[in-house]
């Protein structure tokens, strides 16, 4: 009996070979920590530990989660219209500058009600404008936006750099870094929203950003799988010249999917500056652009995928940070290798298993009815 | 005068080492991009390439088993780039951004995990590294009016791996421009089926060009390491990958501009450092970080067609499926 | 071994040479598709053989198959009386048999005389190889009046210098054999003569060349003897001097002339779509719409029949907004059209005027989307299926399902992708779409392409009842027997340019063969009297 004839069904590509293809990132991360001379077993033990064994690292868990899932949906947007946002990270860092910028114009006047939606406003604003200049180029000019994202990545920490350095610095303050926001510019940390609330939980960074971050989960579903304006994206994405005919203009949505992009990235700075450094820094975004490559691959572009990826993350960064601790052997890095082998497995080699997993399945279901066969 | 010429002639001669790995990566870029595979994974490589030679060198003492190692393990990496992208047509990009962060996070790891330096390797004794090299009467013939200070200051006293980054131009031109590969190479990032139909093998001339782009990062990576610095130090490629790539689309994909594009980027960099600090009259003070990010800048300019156009090779980044 | 060979080849006598190509029994399937059935194929050495044939007859799978792009599912091929399995392109180029693509294989940034070196250099530097090259291409323009500069830079050439360095190409591997592939097809006439000097003084040269084509005038201006192919078999051959294109075009479109007795439309209507002098060229500058003027009146069918690439596509796609027509104008509903006044497929759209695109795979459907998405592809923005932000889901989800039952697409499940339909069953959620919405003009290119027996009749009787409500349709088809079964009226495309105009009712199929493959005008003439 040739194997063509039993076919393998949708869930299996669908739902295995992801699995499948984390689990050979994950397996290869753990024969180097074996290379290094650790336990694996007891490496993910700690890990876990390190991320949910009390209700502060909890707080730190959800906290990086929050970050990965601004990046995570802002790769993923680009994705579903076939574009490729490399430069989440330099789009969080500029929609940052906004944010730090409108919070230092305002926090002496404006309450916080007023401030929340200005922030929010700056951190999208900014993001999407430093998203705009690849996105036109790319649309009208034909430029490369892979190319493009990766150098406004370089020019943005340039950017950063000379402004912190030069410009914005507190006067007397050795780093470069702003003043303090005054609290009309902090967003509530969720230890003080619990004990408004008359529960006590221990301090972490973690803040109300994260609701944010999954409304935002919500509307980008809307937007991509429920409006007319997700429709001609998608279009797009999976096919140009029927974009054409159905009166769709692709340039025009690739500039707008990119500024969307752009703004959701920019979104790093509400948690990261108004929620907890509470002043504008140098490389706050900490590579989370990047991560959120990762994250987009792994949760498939879907929001709830990516809220799942998310998690995954920030539980590594934050059960990594704890590991490196409790094994210095260990350093906080390893989660980065674990992430480059994700993008690796999830996205390059995504096709891969399949054909492994294919055969695999034909293998037990040819078995399963031959011994079904033999039985009657 | 004589000091603002000297000042020119160091200004130069920190061009050029800053300019070497950027050199190497371009044309390494070039032999992959030519056969039609993007490599965003240079950087990746070059980091890669800088921790192996470091730490072979810090182990064994010997420069040049440092160097060799340095280029299997970068050789690797373009074979797993070629694996992804080649075997299973995977995404080119994607498959670059991941060696790109896996070597980011393994460097350190093991750095960490073997030497326990916070990412450093040991620092190297001087027989462990590729040291400056005399040329022939350098003190004698600097005294000679300015053509002296050149052949002394800016020529003479580099390290071997410099040269070799400059013999690398006209060799990658030679092999671009002057052999059968070179022909193969050129016509297949254009046209894989013209290739396909002549009776050549696509995949073969493809694994070809990533392999020796592999080499030559090695060469780059260990420069870092083992010639300019003495160890290795986490994250020590700092994007220099990355402007290797945007003096390669800055020299349209052609060895000779890309060299100079190299040298460009290369001087930009040493006048920003020379000039940190310094008040220029009536414009005041030079923003540094304004000349770092020139060479990105130029590059976004160039690709939006505004000087030129930079045309990539035809079939970059499509992987090559035979027509059915 | 030798005795059978000779048994077979029996027409020819003891003593001659073994015939350059010999093809035996040679079969190949694509899944359902029976490109090529039992094909048995002889070429004289030294001889120009045409094979003609009507689109998707079989041929270019042949020639695949002959050059090693394609391996046969049975049969047997001798080149110069030995058999040779042929795998690989380089298995067929060290057999002697050179292809000229109807795209050519040419690296567009190389001169003619790297092009002409690739993949068979003469060392491992370049340097020797070119100088070789370059005497060896001296040679052959010599022989064959074979002149192309060989430093020109390909991508600058003209089409028809391209081709010859395509087949200088060939013959710089000691192709003795050349297969050429709609040569013509890309050419201007004076072109296209230029060719045929060429290939007359390669055969003098004993070189030995097959040309598919569908133009009947070009075989019987160049060739020695003809096959032609219908549906995957080869049906006749013929010493070219012993016959005409009259017979080779009955022979193409087959002898079953059968009638179509469809109720033609007796009472047009106005003139809803009336093209005036429309030009358009192409990225590249090839004019692929060439001064086409006509009407298209309410109520009445007109049908586009020509060989495919003749420039219908373009005309749908200029006149249903997707391109833009660099000279001439349209008028369509009231709404005058012109290079100052564009058009865009949402305005078309907004005028009733809808199109059934070609192309299903890449543009009438988005294969990833559910039915249901790809039943509202064009028609997103429209005000009922829109409820505030939204696309209203559920009701777009029952049109689909009302849509899928009126149009009879199996299964009836808008929550399938598109993709998972058959051909016949994607092709009537695209009519069904663009049909629902009542359009008072309909654009419809290859209706039927790929679509089984059953869904044509439907698809067929959908179009005549659109039309018998008073819809004025343009219908583009390659396939005769459609354009005949519907038409009230044909007009034939060939080389962009309307080449022949006549009444749907009686139409003669012969004729329209003719005017279809560019036969002489007499002929063509001689035949519309009769």
């Amino acid at each position: 009996m040739k194997a063509s004839h039993v076919s393998v069904p949708a869930w299996v590509t669908i739902g295995v070979v992801p699995v499948v293809n984390i689990a050979m990132a994950l397996f290869l991360s753990g024969l180097i920590i074996l290379l290094i001379g650790e336990n694996p077993i007891d490496a993910v033990q700690l890990i876990f530990i390190g991320a949910f064994g009390y209700d502060e690292a909890i707080g730190y868990t959800l906290y990086y989660t929050t970050n990965f899932i601004f990046t995570g949906l802002a790769v993923a947007i680009a994705f579903h219209a076939m574009l490729f946002n490399i430069g989440g990270e330099g789009q969080a860092y500029i929609g940052g500058l906004g944010i730090g910028l409108a919070i230092l114009a305002f926090d002496h006047t404006l309450p916080f009600w007023l401030m929340l939606p200005i922030m929010l406003s700056a951190g999208a604003l900014f993001g999407a404008a430093w998203a705009f200049i690849p996105a036109w180029a790319q649309a009208y000019r034909g430029s490369h936006i892979v190319i493009t994202t990766i150098m406004f990545n370089f020019i943005a920490s340039a950017l950063m750099v000379y402004l912190l350095v030069n410009v914005l610095v507190e006067p007397g303050n050795m780093s470069p870094e702003t003043r303090e926001f005054l609290p009309s510019g902090h967003l509530p940390f969720m230890h003080e929203v619990f004990a408004w609330f008359g529960i006590a939980i221990t301090k972490s960074p973690l803040n109300i950003s994260i609701f944010w971050a999954l409304i935002c989960c919500v509307l980008l579903w809307f937007y991509i799988w429920r409006t007319r304006w997700g429709y001609a994206l998608r279009t797009v994405g999976h096919s140009e010249r029927a974009a054409v005919y159905a009166g769709i203009r692709p340039q025009r949505v690739i500039v707008i999917t990119m500024c969307i992009s752009g703004a959701l990235a920019g979104f790093v700075g509400i948690n990261e500056l108004a929620g907890v450094q509470h002043r504008l820094l140098l490389n706050f975004t900490a590579g989370y652009g990047f991560t959120g490559i990762a994250v987009s691959l792994m949760g498939r572009n879907h929001p709830l995928g990516i809220v799942l990826a998310s998690l995954l993350f920030g539980i590594l960064y934050q059960g990594g940070a704890e590991l490196a601790f409790e094994m210095p052997k260990i350093s906080r890095e390893m989660v980065v290798t674990i992430q480059g082998l994700v993008i690796l497995f999830s996205g390059a080699l995504a096709y891969m298993s399949e054909p492994w997993v294919a055969r695999a399945y034909t293998f037990v279901a040819l078995g399963l009815t031959q011994q079904r066969a033999g039985e009657a | 005068m004589a000091e603002s010429y000297t000042f020119v002639l160091l200004t130069l001669d920190a061009a050029l080492r800053v300019a070497t790995p950027l050199v190497l990566c371009a044309m390494a870029g070039l032999l992959s991009e030519r056969s039609g595979i993007i490599d965003i994974s240079l950087e990746g490589k070059l980091l890669a390439g800088a921790f192996v030679a470091g730490t072979v060198a810090a182990v064994t003492g010997s420069a040049w088993l440092a160097l060799l190692t340095a280029m299997v393990a970068t050789a690797l990496l373009s074979l797993l780039h070629g694996f992804a992208c080649i075997t299973h047509r995977g995404n080119q990009v994607v498959s670059g951004l991941a060696i790109n962060i896996m070597v980011s996070g393994l460097t350190v790891v093991l750095g960490i995990a073997w030497f326990a330096r916070g990412g450093q390797t040991p620092s190297l004794q001087a027989a462990a590294r590729f040291m400056p090299i005399e040329f022939p009467l350098a003190e004698t013939l600097r005294a000679v009016p300015v053509l002296g200070p050149i052949y002394t200051e800016v020529l003479s006293g580099h390290n071997l791996l410099v040269y070799v980054a400059l013999a690398a131009v006209p060799f990658v031109y030679w092999v671009v421009y002057k052999t059968r590969f070179g022909l193969r190479l050129r016509a297949v990032g254009e046209n894989p089926q013209a290739v396909d139909t002549a009776g050549i093998s696509v995949t073969g001339l493809r694994y070809r060009g990533v392999l020796m782009c592999g080499l030559l990062c090695g060469i780059a990576g260990a420069y870092l390491s083992i010639a300019q610095n003495a160890s290795f130090v986490r994250e020590m490629s700092a994007g220099q990958g990355y402007i290797a790539l945007a003096a390669m689309i800055f020299g349209k994909w052609r060895p000779l501009p890309a060299l100079g594009a190299c040298l460009m980027f290369g001087l930009l960099d040493a006048i920003a450092i020379r000039l940190q600090g310094v008040e220029i009259e009536g414009f005041g003070e030079v923003p540094v970080q304004l000349i770092q990010a020139l060479p990105y800048i130029m590059t976004v300019v160039l690709l939006a067609g505004f000087i030129g156009k930079a045309v990539a090779p035809k079939a970059i980044g499509i992987p090559y499926v035979k027509e059915r | 071994m030798i005795a059978s060979a000779s048994q077979v080849s029996g027409s020819i006598a003891q003593g001659d040479p073994p015939p350059a190509i010999e093809l035996r029994g040679i079969d190949k399937r694509f899944g359902e598709v029976h490109a090529n059935r039992n094909v048995d194929l002889r070429v004289a050495a030294g001889t120009i053989h045409g094979i003609v044939g009507e689109n998707g007859a079989g041929k270019s799978t042949l020639m695949s198959i002959l050059y090693g792009f394609y391996e046969a599912d049975a049969g047997e091929i001798r080149i110069n009386g030995r058999p040779l399995q042929i795998r690989s392109a380089n298995d067929a180029l060290q057999a002697g048999i050179g292809m000229v693509h109807q795209h050519f294989m040419l690296v567009d940034t190389f001169s003619v005389l790297e092009n002409v070196m690739l993949g068979a250099e003469s060392g491992a530097v370049l340097s020797r190889s070119k100088t070789l090259a370059r005497r060896e291409l001296e040679r052959l323009e010599q022989d064959y009046g074979l002149r192309v500069d060989p430093d020109a830079v390909v991508e600058e050439l003209p089409v028809g210098e391209q081709q010859r360095a395509e087949i200088l190409k060939s013959l710089y591997r000691g192709a003795e054999i050349l297969i050429l592939d709609e040569p013509t097809g890309v050419l201007t006439p004076q072109e296209s003569d230029q060719l045929f000097e060429i290939l007359r003084s390669l055969k003098e040269r004993g070189v030995t060349i097959l040309l598919i084509t569908h133009k009947l005038r070009e075989i019987m201006d160049l060739t020695d003897f003809v096959s032609v192919m219908r549906q995957g078999e080869i049906v006749a051959h013929r010493r070219t001097s012993e016959t005409d294109q009259k017979e080779l075009a009955e022979l193409m479109v087959g002898r079953s002339i059968e009638q179509h007795d469809v109720n033609r439309s007796h009472t047009p209507g106005e003139a809803v779509l009336a093209v005036k002098n429309v030009s358009m060229r192409d990225a590249k500058g090839v004019t692929r719409v060439d001064d086409v003027s006509f009407e298209v009146r309410a109520g009445e069918i007109v049908g586009i029949a020509g060989v495919a690439g003749n420039g219908q596509t373009e005309l749908l796609e200029l006149l249903s907004g997707i391109r833009p027509l660099d000279s001439g104008s349209f008028h369509a509903n009231g709404r005058q059209v012109t290079p100052q006044n564009p058009c865009s497929p949402k305005d078309m759209r907004r005028l009733h005027v809808n199109h059934v695109p070609e192309d299903r795979h890449r543009l009438g459907l988005v294969m990833p989307f559910l039915a249901s998405e790809s039943s509202i592809l064009g028609y997103q923005d429209r005000g009922r299926i829109n409820k505030g932000l939204a696309l209203d889901y559920p009701l777009i989800i029952k049109d689909c399902a009302e849509m899928m039952r009126v149009f009879d697409v199996r299964p009836v499940d808008p929550m399938l992708r598109s993709s998972n339909f058959s051909g016949g069953n994607q092709q009537k959620i695209v009519l069904a779409r663009e049909m629902d919405k009542e359009p008072t003009l309909l654009l419809v290119g290859q209706p039927t392409r790929g679509v089984d027996v059953g869904a044509i009749e439907f698809i067929h009787g959908q179009l005549l009842s659109m039309r018998d409500r008073g819809c004025a349709i343009l219908l583009v088809s390659v396939e005769l027997d459609e354009i005949l079964a519907l038409s009230d009226r044909i007009l034939v495309m060939f080389e962009g340019r309307i080449v022949g105009d006549v009444a749907g009712a009686g139409a003669d199929k012969k004729q329209l063969g003719l005017l279809m493959a560019n036969a002489s005008p007499d002929a063509a003439e001689s035949e519309a009297v009769s």
